[in-house]
C-alpha cells in the first residue's frame, strides 16, 4: 500500500522538479537580464556605472586565476599528447600529435578546463560574498540606501567575466599547445619550430571561434549561478557554505549542459 | 484633534498585514507617526517587530495595507518611487551592516558619492561633520573590522545620517552592547533629536532605552498592536500582556510545537 503510494506520487515529484529546474532557468536569465540593462541600457538613463568596480573583479578573476590555469592546461596539453601518441604510434602517424592536441585543446578542452578553474575560484567567490553580505544584512543595507544590489553586486561581476573568461581561454588554448610540444619535442621527432608549425597547420579559424563562443556562454552561467545561490542565502554562516557548495555544483553541471548544447550546434549548422 | 494629528503624520500605517509565505506575521496594524517624535516600537522576540520595520522601510512587501512616507502608499510603488523616498530615509541596522570592504569613511561617503553631484572635497567635509556627530571624528582611515560593537554602530549610524534624511530607522540599537556602551547609543539618539528634530523610529526589546528616549511607544504582540502611547500611559498601563513585558515575568514553557506557533503568529481566540 506504501509502496502504490510512493509510486502513484513519482509524477508529480517529476513535474514538480522540471518545473522548479525551468523556474531557476528563469531566475538565472533574469538576473542575466537586469545586470545586461543596468550595465549597457543604464548609464543612458542617468544611472552611473562604476568601472573600477569591474576593474577590481576582472583582477581576481582573470589575472590572479593565470597561475593555475597555466599550470593545468599545460599538464592536460602534456597529457593530451602522450595519450593520443599512444594510439597514433600504432599506425605510425606520429607526425599527427600537435594535431590533434591542438583541436583537442582549442575546440574543448581549453575552454572547459577554464571554466572549471573559474568556477572553482570565482564562481564559488560570488556565492560567498554575495551569501555573506545577505547575511550580515549588507544586501538590506544596500537597498534601503536606494541601491540597487544588483547594479552593485552582480553587474561588475558579469562585466568582468565576459572579458576575463575569454581571455584566459586564448591563454589556456596557447598553454595546452606549450604542453602538447613538450612531449612532440621530447618523444616525436619534432622541433619546437616544427611542431608549431603543425599545429598551425591543423586548426582553422573555426576551432578558436567556436571555443571562445563557448568561454562567454560558460562566463554568463558561472556568474550568473554565482550570484543567484549567493541571493538565494538564508539566514545563518552554515547557509554561505550550502550556497557556496550548490554554485560550484550546480555551475559545473549547467556548464557542461551548456557545452553539449553549443557542440552540437556547431556541429549541426556547419558540419564540414 | 484627529484630523491635525493626521497632518501631522510623518508615517502613517492602516490596516497593515504581512505574511511571510503562508504564515501571516502582521495581522492588520494601524498607527501614526509624528512629524519630529521618538517612535518605540516595543516587543517580544518573534512578537512581528522586526517584520514591522522591515515593511515601513520597504524591505519586505505587505499583502495588504497602507503605509504613508512622504505622501506616498509605498505598498503600491515602484522601485524607482521608492528609491526616492528612501533617499529620504536613514537605517542603522542591528548588525550595523557596514560595507566590509571599505573604511568607514568611504562608507558614510558611499550615498553621497552616488546620489549627488557634490565635489569630492565636499564629500570628505560632510563625512566629518557625520562622523563627528556620532563621535568618531578621527577614525575615517578604520575598517570596519578593526572597530569595536559599539563604534561600529555608532558609524552605521553616521552613514544613515549621511543623506541628511527626514525619517531615522533603528533596528535594535543596543543588541549585543554592553550597559555603557548602550547608554551611550542611546545619548546618541537623544542628541539627533535635539540637533535635527529629526522623526525616529526605534525598534527594540530593552526597556531602560524604550523609556529613556520614546516620545510615545507602541508595543507589537503576536502581530498585533495591543498599546500606543506615552511613556506614562504605558507605565500605568493594565494590560496583561504590557505587564508581562514590563514587569519581565516568563512566558509558560513551550512543549508543544502548536504553542509555539501560535505563540509566533496567531492568537489563540481567532484560531488561524
Amino acid at each position: 500500500m506504501k509502496m502504490l503510494e510512493k509510486i502513484e506520487a513519482v509524477p508529480g515529484v517529476v513535474g514538480a522538479r522540471t518545473i522548479d529546474g525551468f523556474a531557476y532557468i528563469g531566475g538565472l536569465a533574469t538576473l542575466t537580464g537586469q545586470a545586461a540593462y543596468v550595465t549597457f541600457v543604464g548609464p543612458f538613463r542617468g544611472q552611473r556605472l562604476r568601472p573600477q568596480r569591474a576593474i577590481h573583479q576582472a583582477m581576481a578573476v582573470g589575472v590572479e586565476a593565470i597561475a593555475i590555469v597555466s599550470l593545468i592546461t599545460f599538464f592536460v596539453g602534456l597529457i593530451m599528447a602522450l595519450q593520443s601518441a599512444y594510439e597514433l604510434r600504432r599506425l605510425g602517424a606520429m607526425q599527427f600529435v600537435a594535431g590533434a592536441v591542438a583541436v583537442s585543446i582549442l575546440r574543448e578542452l581549453g575552454p572547459l578546463l577554464t571554466a572549471i578553474v573559474v568556477i572553482g575560484r570565482s564562481g564559488s567567490a560570488f556565492a560567498a560574498e554575495i551569501g555573506t553580505k545577505k547575511v550580515t544584512e549588507e544586501v538590506d543595507a544596500l537597498r534601503t540606501m536606494a541601491f540597487n544590489p544588483v547594479a552593485f553586486l552582480v553587474a561588475p561581476k558579469f562585466l568582468a567575466m565576459l572579458v576575463m573568461v575569454p581571455c584566459l581561454t586564448v591563454w589556456a588554448d596557447f598553454m595546452g599547445v606549450v604542453g602538447g610540444s613538450v612531449f612532440g619535442v621530447a618523444g616525436a621527432g619534432f622541433t619546437v619550430g616544427s611542431y608549431f608549425q603543425a599545429t598551425l597547420d591543423s586548426i582553422v579559424a573555426r576551432d578558436i571561434y567556436t571555443g571562445l563562443i563557448k568561454s562567454v556562454i560558460f562566463g554568463l552561467v558561472i556568474t550568473a549561478v554565482g550570484c543567484k545561490e549567493g541571493f538565494s542565502t538564508g539566514a545563518g554562516a552554515e547557509e554561505v557554505g550550502r550556497s557556496t557548495t550548490s554554485a560550484v555544483v550546480t555551475s559545473i553541471a549547467l556548464v557542461i549542459v551548456v557545452d553539449l548544447v553549443f557542440t552540437a550546434l556547431f556541429y549541426f549548422i556547419n558540419p564540414t | 484633534m484627529n484630523d491635525a494629528a493626521a497632518s501631522e503624520a510623518a508615517i502613517s500605517v492602516v490596516n497593515l498585514r504581512v505574511s511571510y509565505g503562508e504564515r501571516e506575521i502582521l495581522h492588520g496594524i494601524t498607527f501614526d507617526v509624528r512629524r519630529g517624535e521618538t517612535m518605540v516600537i516595543l516587543g517580544g522576540s518573534g512578537s512581528g517587530k522586526s517584520t514591522l520595520l522591515r515593511t515601513l522601510v520597504g524591505l519586505e512587501k505587505p499583502t495588504s495595507g497602507e503605509v504613508w512616507i512622504r505622501g506616498v502608499n509605498t505598498a503600491h510603488v515602484s522601485d524607482r518611487e521608492m528609491d526616492q523616498i528612501r533617499k529620504k530615509m536613514g537605517m542603522s541596522f542591528q548588525g550595523s551592516a557596514l560595507f566590509g570592504s571599505m573604511t568607514v569613511g568611504e562608507n558614510v561617503a558611499l550615498p553621497l558619492r552616488e546620489h549627488t553631484d557634490l565635489e569630492e572635497s565636499t564629500i570628505k567635509i560632510m563625512v566629518r561633520i557625520k562622523l563627528g556627530q556620532v563621535g568618531l571624528g578621527s577614525f575615517e582611515n578604520y575598517m570596519p573590522s578593526q572597530l569595536s560593537g559599539g563604534m561600529k554602530k555608532r558609524a552605521a549610524v553616521a552613514r544613515a545620517l549621511a543623506m541628511d534624511p527626514e525619517i531615522l530607522f533603528f533596528d535594535e540599537p543596543s543588541a549585543g552592547l554592553d550597559p555603557i556602551i548602550a547608554a551611550g547609543l542611546d545619548e546618541l539618539i537623544l542628541n539627533l533629536k535635539k540637533a535635527y528634530a529629526m522623526t525616529i523610529v526605534v525598534v527594540t526589546h530593552e526597556l531602560s532605552s524604550a523609556f529613556l528616549i520614546a516620545d510615545r511607544m507602541v508595543y507589537v504582540d503576536r502581530g498585533h498592536i495591543v498599546a500606543l502611547g506615552t511613556r506614562e500611559e504605558f507605565q500605568a498601563s493594565t494590560h496583561p500582556r504590557v505587564r508581562q513585558f514590563l514587569d519581565r515575568v516568563p512566558e509558560p514553557e513551550v512543549n508543544e510545537e502548536l504553542d509555539y506557533l501560535q505563540m509566533l503568529t496567531g492568537d489563540p481566540a481567532s484560531g488561524s
